[in-house]
């Protein structure tokens, strides 16, 4: 076996490879529950892929047999039903188990320097896995793709000048059609997956640059043995390969039961009306997006201009872009920063709920208001984070992690 | 010494300029890429005029029709309704119809060639959706001062019996009169100016 490594190590550098990201990549010892969050997400990209060529197998990108197709796959394909289960039902997980890595990241400062790039790289997942699922949800064909799709083509529309000739050429027709379907099954099934596996890539290349944070904000790389090797740090193989293990075991029990007894959550997860085959000259009652984007949906409902709608739910997005420079506190975990900094991410946390709820739900004219005040809450926290930050009264850090039994 | 600094000068505009003329050429190859996004010929042409036949819409009643994949909304509007519209401004964001919203021909208050049609592209300018036909001035389900007209299930928008949007609503325009003619009594050409116009 050691001679069969040894010619394979000449010719390609497994054992270096396995050396310098697994038995001997170190990682904080002090991952607590929120740093399961990452592996996960690795797990539901890979299900997503396996489980989405399974059911390009059988799908049908064409408007007229599309819905037909996706019935066909649930009723007549064997096993067809739970291989798409578990391709709709991993697109929510997925969102959930994201917002939570991005949570933890908000939590211990992960996003700090010297790991700025690294959130980028994570931002940009996140936005192309909004485009991914978008597309993914037209492909049904059901009222709820349509429809859905239709008022999100046309938030391009109300860019000024140009805005509706790119509506035009997203759609490639005067309304959402075959082509459009066609065009979205090809960016859904090619090409944004080939960029989410790009960007998962530099994600990790970055990572494992920089090394992982944790709970506590500090550096494990600043307290070494004299073998170099981080006093805090423990090999990422085995002790978080199986931690993951064990992690995935659970998360797999709560997914499979959601895929089994679930599947549709209530109408959250696959809408009602997304059984009702697309019809372009009928609108369902309420157009609500899956719960996922329901947050950022609030906030464009909440301005009562379009294009400022539109805008103001692109800011939100890109304003997290800039989290690390909005963000000038050195201190990085929130177990030592102030009590006014807990305080406004709590509000920050609350408010983006509430906001997903109230996107789920008819605008009333109470929903819109309580929208307007969660939206404001939601900016004011980038708007406090900014002043607070620069001279925030913070605890003194440990030399070494805390261990909380 | 001097020729080998010439030497390096000129390998470094060779390379600037592999590097600009290459870049344009790249940009350039996009276009075809990019055109392939654009509406086919087949898209274009289903967008073609269609002719519809109003005599079968009772007075107070609409028909749907599709055009270019849209529908379009033939409204026969009874005398009462003709008259309620007549009244209402103080409620409208563009009573006069001054954003280009429709055809010249249907720049007036009924917003249509004769008070009796009204022909209405049914998306909602707010967000696409299809507003629903509200026309019952006795429902209160649409709040007291309802004088009938359309409202918009998706965000709330209400417009009145000619089509034009309310004061503060999400829709930021009155609905889009399609361009149309009547090639006789009862029959309305729909996607094609008529030649008055």
């Amino acid at each position: 076996m050691s001679k069969f490594m040894a010619w394979i190590d000449q010719r390609l550098p497994v054992s270096n490879f396995v050396k310098n990201h697994l038995s001997q990549y170190y990682a904080p010892k002090n991952f607590n529950f929120f740093y399961f969050f990452g592996a996960l997400a690795i797990f539901i990209f890979i299900l997503q892929i396996v489980t989405g060529i399974f059911l390009t197998i059988n799908y049908k990108p064409d408007a007229d047999q599309a819905f037909a197709s996706v019935e066909y796959i649930m009723r007549d394909v064997e096993w067809g039903w739970l291989i798409r289960y578990m391709h709709s039902t991993g697109a929510s997980f997925f969102f959930i188990v994201i917002y939570l890595h991005m949570f933890r990241a908000m939590l211990y400062g992960s996003y700090k320097n010297p790991r700025e790039l690294l959130w980028i790289f994570g931002m940009l997942i996140f936005v192309l896995l909004m485009a991914e699922a978008f597309m993914g949800y037209l492909l049904p064909w059901g009222q709820m793709s349509y429809w859905g799709a239709q008022v999100i083509i046309s938030l391009f529309g109300a860019i000024p000048f140009f805005g509706e000739s790119l509506a035009l050429w997203i759609r490639g027709d005067y309304v959402i059609s075959d082509a459009t379907l066609n065009r979205f099954f090809a960016f859904h099934v090619i090409a944004l997956p080939l960029l989410l596996f790009a960007l998962i890539y530099l994600h990790l290349a970055a990572l494992h640059t920089t090394g992982s944070n944790n709970p506590d904000g500090i550096e494990i790389k600043q307290t070494k043995d004299t073998n170099g090797v981080p006093l805090d740090g423990i090999p990422f193989h085995p002790y978080y390969t199986v931690k993951d293990i064990f992690g995935l075991s659970v998360f797999l029990v709560i997914f499979t039961f959601v895929v089994f007894f679930l599947p549709e959550f209530g109408g959250y997860f696959l809408e009602k009306d997304n059984f009702v085959p697309a019809d372009p000259l009928k609108t369902p009652e309420h157009i609500v997006p899956v719960w996922y984007f329901t947050p950022f949906y609030a906030i464009l409902r909440a301005i009562p201009d379009k294009f400022g709608g539109v805008l103001t739910m692109g800011l939100a997005i890109f304003v997290l872009f800039l989290l690390p420079w909005i963000d000038r506190c050195k201190t990085k975990s929130i177990r030592y920063r102030s009590k006014e900094y807990k305080i406004i991410l709590s509000l920050f946390a609350v408010s983006f709920v509430g906001l997903g709820f109230i996107g789920m739900n008819p605008a009333t004219p109470v929903l819109t208001w309580i929208g307007r005040i969660f939206t404001l809450i939601y900016f004011g926290f980038f708007i406090a984070l900014y002043f607070i930050s620069k001279n925030e009264k913070t605890k003194p850090l440990p030399d070494r992690v805390t261990m909380h039994e | 010494m001097s020729d080998t600094e010439n030497n390096s000068n000129r390998r470094k505009f060779l390379t600037r300029s592999t590097q600009i003329l290459g870049g344009i050429g790249g940009v350039f190859a996009l276009i075809p890429f990019l055109s392939t996004m654009s509406p086919s010929e087949r898209a274009k042409s289903a967008g073609a005029p269609i002719e519809v036949d109003v005599s079968s819409i009772q007075p107070g009643m609409y028909k749907v029709f599709e055009w270019r994949g849209k529908p379009v909304w033939v409204v026969r509007r009874t005398q009462e309704m003709i008259n309620q519209i007549a009244d209402r401004d103080d409620k409208l964001s563009d009573p006069m119809s001054n954003e280009e919203f429709q055809p010249s021909y249907a720049k007036n208050k009924y917003r249509s060639i004769k008070p009796e049609f009204l022909v209405l592209v049914g998306v909602c300018t707010h967000l696409g959706c299809s507003p629903l036909y509200k026309p019952n001035s006795q429902s209160t389900e649409l709040g007291l001062d309802w004088k009938g007209g359309f409202f918009c299930p998706c965000h709330g928008s209400k417009f009145d019996l000619s089509g034009r949007v309310h004061k503060a609503m999400p829709a930021p325009s009155n609905l889009e009169v399609p361009p149309y003619y009547f090639a006789s009594e009862t029959k309305i050409v729909i996607g094609q100016d008529g030649e008055s116009a």
